[in-house]
């Protein structure tokens, strides 16, 4: 078995509106010096073999064809 | 011309848009359902109407997007049948690769329901060509991701060969669309998104019958 996370980022230039809100709201909490939130999501991946490079294949290939808009987001894999 | 509807779990403006394409064509649209992997003989016209696909997870229309069905609709669209997605479908459309760019959270943050003022930037498209150049319409929004996106490039694209179709007009840009982008075409005009619900907007009980002619335009029911 083979455990992988992905994290999925919305790109540098893409406005963020939810983290700008969620920014707001630490700053509301009291949380000074938050100089800005980017949000994003993590997708923890557990596939049935051990081959890490056709590991590695597969999970950027689900990366491009859904786990990540590739308009708006970046990811990265880490595999465990 | 036959039109097409296709169905997914979570829409929920399919019957709206059944009853608009009945009471234009005077007979009941065929529809497709999700696992479909061929469209009707002879479809002329495939509408994905607006709601929470798959309950907007991941991303809205992202499930939908990837569905048997939506393989059939894009081989489809390759042969020039037309194609329309209101709302949630153009969230699908953009999501399966038929058009370019991307749908975000509003700006606001808010869910947005309310009448807006759109421009016909462009009356000579298949769908738009029983409209005036330039002319302003009254159409209803209802959405929490409408917020065009688009890299630079994609939008100088879409710009220089006309295909922004119809815009937000000046100072009604309910989610902070790009260039208050409300729906464009693809490269081959057969294939439109928008946000707005012309379904919405077809009998005089609706308030007004301004989206009537796209869906007459997009049936060839409007001399050319």
């Amino acid at each position: 078995m083979i455990n992988a996370r992905i994290t999925v980022t919305l790109k540098t230039g893409v406005l963020d509106p939810q983290g700008k809100a969620i920014g707001g709201a630490l700053a509301a909490l009291g949380f000074a010096g938050v100089a800005g939130v980017r949000q994003g999501k993590v997708f923890d991946v557990t596939l049935d073999h051990d081959d890490r490079a056709r590991a590695a294949a597969e999970l950027a290939d689900m990366c491009e064809k859904l786990l990540a808009n590739t308009v708006i987001e970046d990811y990265a894999v880490e595999i465990d | 011309m036959r039109a097409v509807v296709v169905l997914l779990p979570g829409l929920n403006r399919d019957r709206d848009m059944i009853a608009a394409l009945r009471t234009i064509t005077g007979h009941e649209p065929l529809t497709l359902w999700q696992t479909d992997t061929q469209l009707p003989a002879r479809t002329d016209l495939v509408v994905i109407p607006g709601g929470f696909s798959f309950g907007d997870y991941l991303r809205c229309g992202a499930i939908g997007a990837r569905m048997p069905v939506m393989r059939a609709v894009a081989e489809a669209a390759r042969r020039g049948v037309r194609v329309l997605g209101v709302c949630n479908g153009f969230q699908i459309l953009l999501e399966a690769g038929l058009l370019p760019g991307a749908l975000m959270r509003n700006a606001s943050l808010n869910f947005v329901c309310k009448t807006v003022r759109l421009q016909v930037v462009n009356a000579d498209t298949a769908f738009t060509r029983g409209y005036r150049p330039g002319q302003v319409i009254d159409c209803p929004v209802a959405h929490h991701d409408g917020n065009y996106f688009a890299d630079a490039g994609t939008l100088a694209r879409l710009h220089d060969a006309n295909r922004i179709v119809l815009r937000y007009a000046e100072g009604t840009n309910p989610n902070g669309s790009t260039d208050d982008i409300a729906g464009i075409v693809n490269s081959e005009g057969n294939v439109l998104g928008l946000m707005p619900h012309p379904e919405n907007r077809i009998e005089p009980a609706h308030g007004g019958t301004d989206g009537r002619a796209l869906f007459e335009s997009a049936l060839g029911l409007v001399s050319a």
